[in-house]
Order: structure tokens, then sequence, then C-alpha cells
């Protein structure tokens, strides 16, 4: 589908946009700012994940057609989209490597957000100023920038600093700074901790959430930040997005045959950190897919960035139209594990009544799929 | 064995990092001790260790990888002492003689290698076939993923590791992937490339190590039948 020209800017004209964007988390971090603005009544949203520009034309004409409406919008669309949407707030997770065939660099990246964002500031900015790169696209702005402490469990794309290219140095709970110029982590406006968000001025709002995972917390408090700007009220944002359950499939649980199995999506080398993260050291048999869709990149060298020597000790089953590179990888990894040919056969090889399955984008969406169908 | 590889933060975009730990591993599933060390950025480079590991990476990485090895020369006082070095893409590049420098202009490279990069288009994307160099170490065909925009032209000093059926590899009229000098063997193979020819790791590993015995790894020979009979996906 071709997207008119014009059509999306004379949409979203004088309607209040709020744009989420970055590698990992959009669509739960766009669920979740949708609840929290829903607090005040109904918002459009393309929250199913369609972040390219025919996704956001039909979320802008869906209903209510007036008022406010969270767009996910697709990391490299995203510049270009800055005049057209003139949004309200623009809040940025992160950026790592992430399908290299098509972004190629992502310093590069960065780069072109930075410029997108002087030449089109909206009217706030929320940034996550735990990632270099993020920060460094965000402070070039006029726009006010409502730091966030999101963490950064994945620095490897953050070696060196965006401004001197020199490396750059994490500390231990003090963020980042350049070894060579002044540039380093700003003050933060919000923080967050496994209970609560907190902001600098004081104000401290529970995080109960019904999604696990330190990457989630760090979604919920980007939401928060954003209502915040928008000028909600944050205890109601926080209640409505602690309740946020399922994005899209995530973190559902479904029955296959007599197996209780939890899905959970990781798309990249950061996702997958998360989502180990959230798998934790020990539990029931865990299923891995990977595939090479086009919407995955076709080259899943990635894989050999991630840690899964986690996950040794633990029963492991691999598949996937890449399962035989992921089975090289675990070898390597020192995880024992056996490669199945479907992610129904690798659930059942466990022979397990609950299983943790982990998929890259089209594996994921292919199960879901499945599972609706009825297997 | 000592392994050090350079800089992975910055030469490990692709995955690369994981030769190191595949060079490692394979030693290790051999019974033989091995003491592999990440470079980081801001560690000097040793000049003690036997194998040295550089991957791909962003322009302004490499470029910063460059600079650390050019100033110090550890790794160019370690080959001349008989070290082996394997380098992916980035890596192969800056073992030239010159490389694109910021916007593109030409800089020097650390000159190990008797070759020389400029930019190209298009840019080279996609699964690689290579048929090995009938005067060289290796007989089985390499397989990888390669995602560069340079074009390397080899000097005489240097051969040519192999010959692409499928892909760019060097990106010259008489088809090179990689470049072997000494010893020193580079390619634009990612995949990594030791993950999916095994007789490349060894080869490597033999530069230092000497003859080592067979290691058959069944998962390694099915992502290699696997690899090799792909029809390459429609972009």
């Amino acid at each position: 589908m071709k997207v008119a020209p014009g059509a999306l800017e004379e949409l979203a004209a004088g309607r209040q946009v709020a744009i989420v964007s970055g590698t990992n988390g959009k669509t739960t971090t766009t669920t979740m700012l949708r609840a929290a603005l829903e607090t005040g009544g109904p918002v459009a949203s393309n929250a199913a994940g369609s972040n390219m520009p025919a996704g956001l034309l039909a979320a802008l004409m869906s209903p209510p057609m007036t008022g406010a409406c969270v767009l996910e919008v697709d990391e490299a669309y995203l510049p270009g989209l800055l005049p057209v949407l003139a949004p309200a707030v623009v809040a940025l997770l992160n950026l790592s490597r992430d399908q290299l065939d098509r972004h190629h660099e992502v310093s590069r990246l960065a780069g072109r957000w930075r410029q997108g964002l002087a030449d089109h500031p909206p009217h706030v900015i929320v940034a996550n100023a735990d990632d270099p790169l993020v920060m460094w696209a965000a402070s070039g702005s006029a726009a006010p920038v409502v730091w966030v402490a999101g963490g950064m469990p994945w620095s490897q794309d953050a070696a060196l600093c965006p401004r001197c290219a020199q490396a750059l140095r994490f500390g231990d709970g003090d963020g980042w700074a350049c070894s060579a110029c002044e540039l380093r982590r700003p003050d933060c406006a919000w923080t967050f901790d496994e209970a609560a968000a907190r902001s600098a001025d004081g104000r401290r709002v529970p995080l109960a959430l019904a999604l696990p995972g330190r990457a989630n917390r760090c979604n919920a408090t980007m939401a928060l930040a954003a209502a915040d700007a928008l000028g909600r009220d944050v205890d109601a944002a926080g209640a409505a997005l602690s309740r946020v359950g399922e994005v899209q499939g995530r973190y559902a649980r479904h029955r296959i045959g007599s197996t209780d199995v939890r899905l959970l999506l990781a798309k990249n080398p950061a996702g997958w950190v998360e989502a180990l993260e959230v798998l934790g050291t020990d539990g029931p048999p865990v299923v891995l897919e990977v595939n090479d869709g086009s919407a995955d990149g076709r080259d899943p060298s990635w894989l050999w960035d991630v840690p899964f020597e986690q996950l040794a000790g633990r029963p492991v089953v691999a598949t996937g139209s890449r399962g035989l590179d992921l089975s090289v990888r675990l070898l390597y990894a020192g995880v024992e594990h056996r490669v199945a040919p479907s992610a129904l056969a690798a659930v059942s090889a466990t022979g397990s009544d609950q299983v943790e399955y982990v998929g890259n984008y089209t594996a994921f969406q292919s199960l879901r799929a499945e599972l609706a169908r009825g297997v | 064995m000592r392994i050090a590889v350079l800089f992975p933060e910055l030469l490990g975009t692709y995955g690369d990092g994981g030769n190191g730990r595949i060079l490692e591993q394979r030693l290790r599933l051999r019974g033989l001790a091995v003491d592999r060390m990440d470079v980081a950025v801001d560690q000097t480079v040793p000049t003690q260790a036997d194998l040295y590991v550089l991957g791909g990476g962003e322009d302004s990485a490499q470029l910063a990888a460059l600079e650390r090895l050019t100033n110090g020369q550890a790794l160019a006082r370690a080959v001349e002492s008989g070290a082996a070095v394997f380098a992916v893409c980035a890596g192969l590049q800056i073992l030239g003689t010159e490389l694109p420098g910021a916007d593109a202009v030409p800089v020097a490279g650390l000159g190990l290698l008797d070759l020389s990069t400029v930019r190209g288009e298009p840019r080279a994307v996609g699964e690689v076939l290579a048929t090995p160099n009938p005067a060289g170490p290796l007989i089985q065909t390499l397989s990888g993923y390669e995602n560069h925009g340079g074009r390397t032209h080899l000097g005489s000093a240097a051969t040519s590791l192999a010959t692409v059926s499928i892909g760019i590899g060097n990106g010259t009229a008489d088809r090179a992937e990689g470049a072997v000098q000494g010893r020193i063997v580079a390619t634009y193979l990612h995949g990594p490339a030791l993950a999916r020819n095994p007789e490349l790791a060894d080869h490597v590993l033999g530069l230092v190590a000497g003859p080592l015995q067979p290691l058959d790894l069944p998962q390694v020979t099915a992502l290699r039948a696997h690899r090799l009979r792909l029809p390459t996906p429609p972009p």
C-alpha cells in the first residue's frame, strides 16, 4: 500500500500525537502509553505494531479520529515523519543493532535521528539517558528533554562517544561519560526500581506491572514520563499501564497439547538479553526458534552476540528456519540441546508440562497464528 | 595457546565475536589448553599472544580500532615475531595498506597485508559461497554472509583465500574473496565465518598449534549441509 503524500499530515493536524520509537520495546511502550492516556477517554493507536506509514495511516483513520493518538514509529522512518506528524511528545527508548542487512549501521541511524529532531523539534522529548546514542540524538534538538534512567543492559553498540569517537566509560550506577569530551549521561527526571517509578521532584508512582522483567519496568517508566509530559495525572496513568497484561501475544500463556507454554518475543541481541533475564537461571525447559524472514534480517550472525551460555544445564530445544545456526551457537556455548523441525514439535520434544518459548519476529508471529487457528 | 580478540566492542558488530569463542572451544573440545582474552578499547594490546582475532565493525569504530593499533604497533610487532592473525571485514581492511577514512578520504592501514580498499557501490549484502584458492590450504567450500561497502585489491604479496561463486567478496573482476599472506588469514565473511567453516577454523589454529586431531561436530556438519545447498533467499 502506498500512502498518499499529505495524507498523514492532514490526518494528524490538530491532534495531540505521541510517538514511540527505538529498537526494542516500541509496541509495549505504545500499548502502555495508550492505556495511560485512555484514562481520559478512547485514544487511537497502531498498538498492533504496524509501524510504517501504511500502519500509521490506518491508526489515524481509526476511531476516535480526533484527540490524542499514540503511534509506534519504525526507527528508520522516524526522522522523515517528524515534520509530517508534528508530535506533541516523542519517546525515544533505545538504539542497538537490529536487521543489519537493512539498517547497516546503528550509529548512522542515531545521526539521522539527531538531524531530524534538530530540524523539526517536537513539543517535548522523553528519552532514555542511559543509552548514549539516544542521548546524543535527543540532545541536538531545541525541544525540552525529559530524561529517563532507562538502563542499558546492552552496551555493545555504544563503545565510542557519538560526538567525538573516543572511548565511552560505563560506571556502576553513575551512568556513562566520554573519556575525552564533556558528553555524559544527563541527570534524570525519572528513575525506577523493582516497585516504583520516581520523579526528581519527589513523586513516587507504584509499578505493580502485570508484565515481567526489567525491560518492561523501563517501558512503563518511559510511558509514564510521556503521559506526565502531556499533562496527565501520573497516579491514574501508572495504575492503568500497570494493568497491561499482554502485548500482541508477548508473555501470553497457551496450552499446546498438555503443555503450558509462555511466549516471549526477542528480535535482536539486546532483546534476547532482556528475554534471558525474564527466563532466569533455572525453570522449565526452553524452546528457542530463530527464522531469517525479511522482517527478521536475513543474517543470524547476531546469535553470537547473545549470552546463550546462561542456559547451560537447562533442557533446550532449537528450531526455526535458522535452527541449525542456533544449534551450532548453543553447541559452542556448552548448552546441551536438541533440534526439532517446528515449534510445536519442539514443545512436544521437551516432554514437559511447562515450557518457555522465545522466538524472533516471524517465528513468534507464525506460532501465534498457528495457535489462533487451533492446534 | 593465547588468543587475543581485539576490541570486540568495536570489531564485533556482525557477530564476529563468535570467531574467538569458536577458536577457543575447538581447542578445549580437543582437551588442549587455551587462554582467550578480549582486549577492550581502553586496554593495552598484548604483544605476547599467539593468535589475534579481528572482526567487522562500523566505519567510525573501524577507524577508532585502526588508530589504537597504529599507536604502539603491538600487533605489527607480534606478527613480526610469528603470531598468526584471523581478520574479518573491517579487520581485513585495517590490516591492508590503505582504506577509506572519514568522508572516504584514504587513510593508511597497518600494512600487514598487501591489499588496499576503496569504497564501492553497490554495497555487498547477502549470502556468499566461495571455492578455496587451489594453491591455498583449504579444500571445503566456504559459506558466509557479507555486508560491506568496500572494494579490495590484492597486491602481489597477498593471495586470495577463495573465489566467490555467489556474492561479491573483495569486489574485483577476478571474483577474489579474502586474503592470505604469511600467517595472516582474512575474509569478508560473517556468519560467523568460523561457525560455518570448521576447516578454516582449524587451519587458523594449526598455524600456531601445528597439526590437530579431527573434531567431528554433527551440529556443524548439519549447518554446513544446510547452507551449502542454499538457493540464496530473495531480497
